[in-house]
């Protein structure tokens, strides 16, 4: 069995509460950083362990904090990106929910390397039972001396908040997750100045995802050098997946990075294969913006190397053969499910997500919407098919932030990988309606493993 | 719950005025307006919905002119900015719950309710909408109920037939 970093307490009873959690020995991190070590050797032992961001982007942590600014007199501050939205994505949820004083740990310790006395959890206003999870365990850390004025006696002082968001996907993306914090619209801001320079209120601010900052308690309490001889290459450590969509088992799994995809989706440890005794058709294996892959492509590579969960081996090929880890939502779809309808989904979903700010995505995206809908619904026509792709080509690069780019892909990877479902779609628009394309050519292998 | 409508004046009960207060402890001095999204959801949870009197009260309160108030209301989708039933069941309609059905749980929850996306039973008591992704992809399909938002997972017809008559004692 893999190693676990981050669940290895998970089934331990009462471990939401800090007692349990302190006598399975929660809270060594913060007493071995503000005793025995400085805010950089924490920020060194993280860029150590080559910890990269969790929440999608994959940027390594350490790097991102040592570009914080430190100007004298001025507030710096942590915020911890929980306003999990990506559809397919739901593991930050899973550690809120049974293992808050984990993030909690995490943050008095990331708190304390940055210089922060202040810091906020932005949780989805969705998410009001974590919410309510997350106050009770900052007011049990309070009350144990691990939260507030002179903790442990090291002199640090810190406050941890928890902040509601209102409901909006865009509110993920840093910039605009500081708008909302601030009490504004989630409209992201033009980097630069990047947040590590003027962030929040104008300070100095880092923004890490909720798994990010749950690793840097493992990561100080057996060091970095310990964490990176985990994983594979550059994706060093374990990491949350959580799987749903056509699986046997769907859920929240910790791997090690380097698992092959084909063992993570037939094995009984973890999706335990696909549901009903179907075929596997396709994975979006990173959340909703990565790249759709067919079935072929997921389990091996181009050129015929097996697939493994890492950050380099599901980018392996570029967007033309391959796709992205992004936040870890791998989505299995069976042999009946239908690639347009999809991914007419997607788009309705970024289309009532977007902003509004940028033309090129709050106008892209609704037309890629009705386009799609006119095609899962017989109207379509075959010049639909590359005009979509060439909105999705206008749309991509061409916003403030990324979420352009998040509408595009999708569309964009479905057209390239399933052109002759689309085509479909088309040419008999009334079968469309009645049953789906199928697999066609798309398994090349059996479920066997 | 209090019934409110677009014209009645708003004053908040003092128990709401001391939570407010509370909240604007959590930022520094003069950033005051952070306290924003989590004060509308409190009015929300109070009064059911957003209203304008309400949205007015709670500029005044935070020192902020009204229409920064509408201009995040109306922003994020968390926010009623009219009435709705007593219990707004919101089904996540996202791709993940839809590989698993959650488009036929919401057409047999139009059909049980007999109301529209949007709309509000007669007896006042339910109202039902699509929500995007809930971050809840591995117990799909889900749904949930504010103001605590209490979630109902791995939904079938079944469940939500007990949940409306649990829901209706």
């Amino acid at each position: 069995m893999a190693r676990k970093l981050l669940l290895e307490n998970i089934n331990v009873p009462g471990i939401n509460t800090f007692d349990v959690y302190r006598q399975q020995g929660g809270y060594r991190a913060v007493e071995k950083a503000l005793k025995s070590m400085s805010p950089d050797d924490v920020v060194e032992e993280v860029k150590k362990s080559g910890l990269r961001g969790r929440g999608g982007a994959g940027f390594p942590t350490g790097m991102k904090w040592s570009f914080l600014a430190k100007p004298e007199g001025k507030a710096r501050y942590l915020v911890c990106n929980a306003d999990e939205s990506e559809p397919g994505t739901f593991k930050d949820r899973y550690l809120m929910t049974y293992l808050p004083h984990l993030l909690i740990e995490g943050m008095i310790v990331s708190s304390f390397a940055l210089g922060a006395k202040v810091s906020y959890i932005y949780v989805r206003g969705e998410m009001m039972p974590q919410i309510r999870i997350l106050e009770k365990a900052i007011a049990e850390a309070k009350n144990a001396g691990f939260l507030g004025k002179n903790i442990l006696g090291s002199g640090y002082d810190l406050e941890l908040y928890v902040q509601p968001g209102g409901g909006a996907y865009i509110c993920g993306e840093e910039t605009a997750l500081i708008e909302s914090l601030e009490g504004k619209r989630g409209n992201p801001r033009i980097k630069p100045p990047f947040p590590a320079i003027s962030g929040v209120w104008g300070c100095p601010t880092v923004v890490n995802n909720v798994e990010s900052i749950a690793a840097v308690v493992p990561i100080i309490n057996d060091g970095g050098e310990e964490y990176a001889k985990i994983g594979n290459g550059r994706s060093t450590g374990t990491k949350l997946i959580s799987a749903s969509g056509n699986i046997n088992k769907p859920g929240v799994y910790e791997i090690e990075l380097g698992l092959p995809v084909e063992e993570f989706i037939y094995s009984d440890d973890y999706c335990g294969g696909i549901a009903n005794s179907k075929r596997l058709k396709a994975v979006v294996a990173g959340g909703s913006s990565v790249p759709i892959l067919p079935a072929n492509l997921i389990l091996k590579t181009i050129t015929g190397e097996p697939r493994l969960m890492s950050y380099e081996s599901l980018s392996d090929g570029g967007f033309q053969s391959g796709s992205m880890l992004g936040s870890g939502g791998f989505i299995a779809f069976d042999e009946d499910q239908c690639i347009v309808r999809n991914t007419w989904n997607y788009a309705r979903f970024y289309h009532h997500e977007s902003c509004g700010q940028c033309s090129p995505c709050r106008e892209g995206t609704g037309w890629m919407e009705k386009v799609l809908h006119r095609l899962e619904y017989g109207h379509g026509k075959m010049s639909d098919i590359d005009l979509l792709v060439d909105v999705a080509k206008k749309i991509e690069g061409n916003t403030i932030c990324p979420l352009g780019d998040a509408a595009a892909w999708p569309v964009a990877s479905a057209i390239r990988h399933f052109r002759d479902e689309f085509e479909w779609h088309v040419t008999h628009p009334k079968e469309a309606l009645e049953r789906n394309y199928g697999l066609a050519n798309y398994a090349e292998f059996t479920n066997a493993i | 719950m209090l019934k409110v409508t677009e014209e009645q004046p708003i004053e908040f009960s003092s128990k709401l005025i001391t939570e407010f207060n509370e909240i604007v402890t959590r930022y520094p001095e003069e950033k005051q307006k952070a306290a924003l999204l989590p004060i509308l959801h409190l009015v929300q949870a109070e009064y059911g919905w957003v209203s304008v009197p309400a949205m007015d009260k709670v500029a005044e309160h935070l020192d902020i002119k009204p229409i920064e108030v509408y201009e995040v209301a109306s922003f994020y989708s968390m926010y009623f900015l009219k009435p709705q039933g007593k219990y707004v069941l919101e089904v996540c309609r996202t791709g993940p719950c839809c590989l698993v059905g959650a488009e036929k749980i919401m057409d047999y929850m139009e059909k049980q309710l007999g109301v529209k996306e949007g709309e509000v039973t007669s007896d006042g008591l339910f109202s039902w909408r699509g929500v995007e992704c809930l971050a809840a992809c591995g117990m799909a399909p889900v749904l949930q109920i504010g103001p605590e938002y209490t979630f109902h997972e791995h939904l079938t017809e079944e469940k939500v037939d007990q949940l409306i008559q649990e829901l209706k004692k």
